[in-house]
């Protein structure tokens, strides 16, 4: 569905992706990890059409993205930091989106309802909190039904009901054979959703693996071990180059 | 477009700054006019205050304004939406939101006290000054990454337009006045926005003695009919190159 051909992209003198080379298909929820700084926003924002990369080629379904605009239309995305005007209200927030995309006729609401949007669609964005902040950036991911979902830190700020909640709906779109890419620092949160790991270190593509794969071969069960027993065995390489 | 556009100004509307500023310009504004009995003094003094103000606050609060909203841009940029339609509505509303305010503030309070010409020029100056150091905040925003250098650069070209502008005017004319220098400081004066904003109104007072330097130019070549046709040309010029500047860099830009 997505598919990525040796995608680089440097900030003035600062590689952030070096030759990336991945490939996406439907019903995969696949987890971008890496150290702080090793790409992975700027991997996402590529595939959003936010960053500009230098050399490589990003296509969905078969269609280059380069200055397109359209395609957007199937995908949802939540920001890591969810920073809206302040004077505007979340019902406005949401009004304005759906506005914006009349086109999508199939709206999906019931992230809304389940984490209690409704009981302040008339506060203003100022006055949330950080964590319900977040939540309205899920809802908005979510509310037109997109084929691709994008979530950077989904679970970051939300109490632990909520992002039970919002990890039940990612399993159950992924079930509907929805493409789910999601990065996270909280390796727990992730256990049960993911299907393939993707990890990148200084810019480069360390390995794209799926979850069994890697469960098979380090003997641990819970992906934080095994994530840990990974980094263990890589950094001793890393360092001797 | 549109909805972009309504919902910003929905957000503008109940901005704390816009709604200060408006009071502020009409407290000015009333104060001014009430204490004056003649009435082109008066407008003389409301234009000097829209000099002033208007640049200042006009380039500053836009340019926070788009520093501010840049997580949001980014969030509706995920839409299926162009860039470049997203710019335009983010200009377009701030431009909007500041341009109610000084109707409010200045329009208002010269409507009760004179009418005329010259008055009304003195609102249409403050708009195309509203409108041009928007569409510079715009560009001062799409050429920075980081806020902090952003907001320092808005508050250099404010301060370069309002005040230095013309101190290397007076030194260019000081330095020539052996030549016949008329025409090519006609060219200079077209440089700078706040200039053609003055001279616009001053071109509508009979007040030949405080006219300046600038003024008795632009009279004496063009007559106050296509004195002012030039100036506004200019203006709307000023206008539209900044925002298509923008729009060609906002395209390539890194979020």
């Amino acid at each position: 569905m997505i598919s990525i051909e040796h995608l680089t992209k440097s900030f003035s003198k600062f590689i952030a992706l070096d030759d990336i080379s991945l490939k996406f298909e439907r019903g995969q929820a696949i987890s971008l990890l890496g150290p702080n700084g090793s790409g992975k926003t700027t991997l996402i924002k590529s595939i959003l059409g936010l960053v500009i990369p230098e050399k490589g080629k990003i296509e969905i379904d078969g269609k280059e993205i380069r200055s397109s605009w359209e395609y957007r239309s199937q995908i949802g995305y939540m920001p890591q930091i969810g920073r809206y005007p302040e004077n505007m209200t979340v019902g406005q927030v949401i009004g304005m989106l759906k506005e914006i995309r009349r086109d999508c006729k199939k709206l999906d609401e019931e992230l809304i309802a389940g984490l209690g949007i409704p009981g302040f669609l008339n506060k203003t964005m100022k006055s949330l909190s950080g964590g319900t902040r977040q939540k309205v950036s899920a809802c908005l991911a979510f509310l037109f039904s997109p084929d691709i979902l994008i979530l950077d830190e989904p679970t970051a700020g939300l109490d632990p009901l909520s992002s039970e909640l919002l990890k039940d709906k990612i399993a159950k779109e992924r079930e509907n054979g929805k493409l789910i890419l999601i990065t996270s620092h909280v390796l727990s949160d992730l256990d049960g959703i993911t299907s393939d790991i993707v990890y990148l270190q200084d810019s480069k593509l360390m390995f794209y693996k799926s979850v069994d794969e890697l469960k098979m071969s380090t003997g641990e069960q819970k992906l934080n071990k095994v994530i840990a027993t990974i980094m263990q065995n890589q950094l001793p390489k890393h360092s001797n180059n | 477009m549109k909805t972009i556009v309504k919902y910003v100004m929905l957000d503008l509307v109940k901005n704390k700054t816009i709604i200060v500023y408006a009071i502020i310009l009409g407290l000015l504004s009333v104060s001014v006019l009430s204490m004056d009995s003649n009435s082109s003094k008066g407008i003389l003094s409301l234009l000097n205050i829209t000099l002033l103000f208007v640049p200042i606050i006009g380039i500053l609060f836009s340019t926070i304004y788009f520093f501010n909203s840049i997580e949001f841009t980014e969030l509706l940029l995920a839409q299926p939406i162009k860039r470049k339609t997203m710019l335009l509505a983010q200009y377009i509303a701030v431009a909007a939101a500041l341009c109610i305010a000084y109707v409010l503030g200045v329009g208002i309070p010269i409507a009760i006290f004179y009418s005329g010409l010259a008055a009304f020029t003195l609102l249409i100056s403050g708009l195309f000054l509203t409108l041009i150091f928007s569409a510079l905040a715009l560009l001062i925003f799409v050429l920075f990454k980081d806020k902090t250098k952003g907001i320092g650069a808005a508050i250099i070209v404010a301060l370069f337009f309002t005040l230095l502008f013309d101190g290397l005017l007076l030194s260019f004319i000081y330095s020539f006045s052996e030549y016949p220098i008329d025409k090519p400081l006609l060219g200079l004066i077209s440089l700078n926005p706040v200039d053609l904003g003055r001279i616009l109104v001053l071109l509508q007072l009979d007040v030949a003695v405080m006219m300046g330097y600038s003024g008795a130019l632009f009279k004496k070549f063009m007559g106050s009919a296509t004195g002012s046709i030039y100036t506004v040309i200019c203006m709307i010029f000023w206008i539209i190159f900044p925002i298509i500047m923008s729009a060609r860099i906002f395209r390539k830009k890194d979020l």
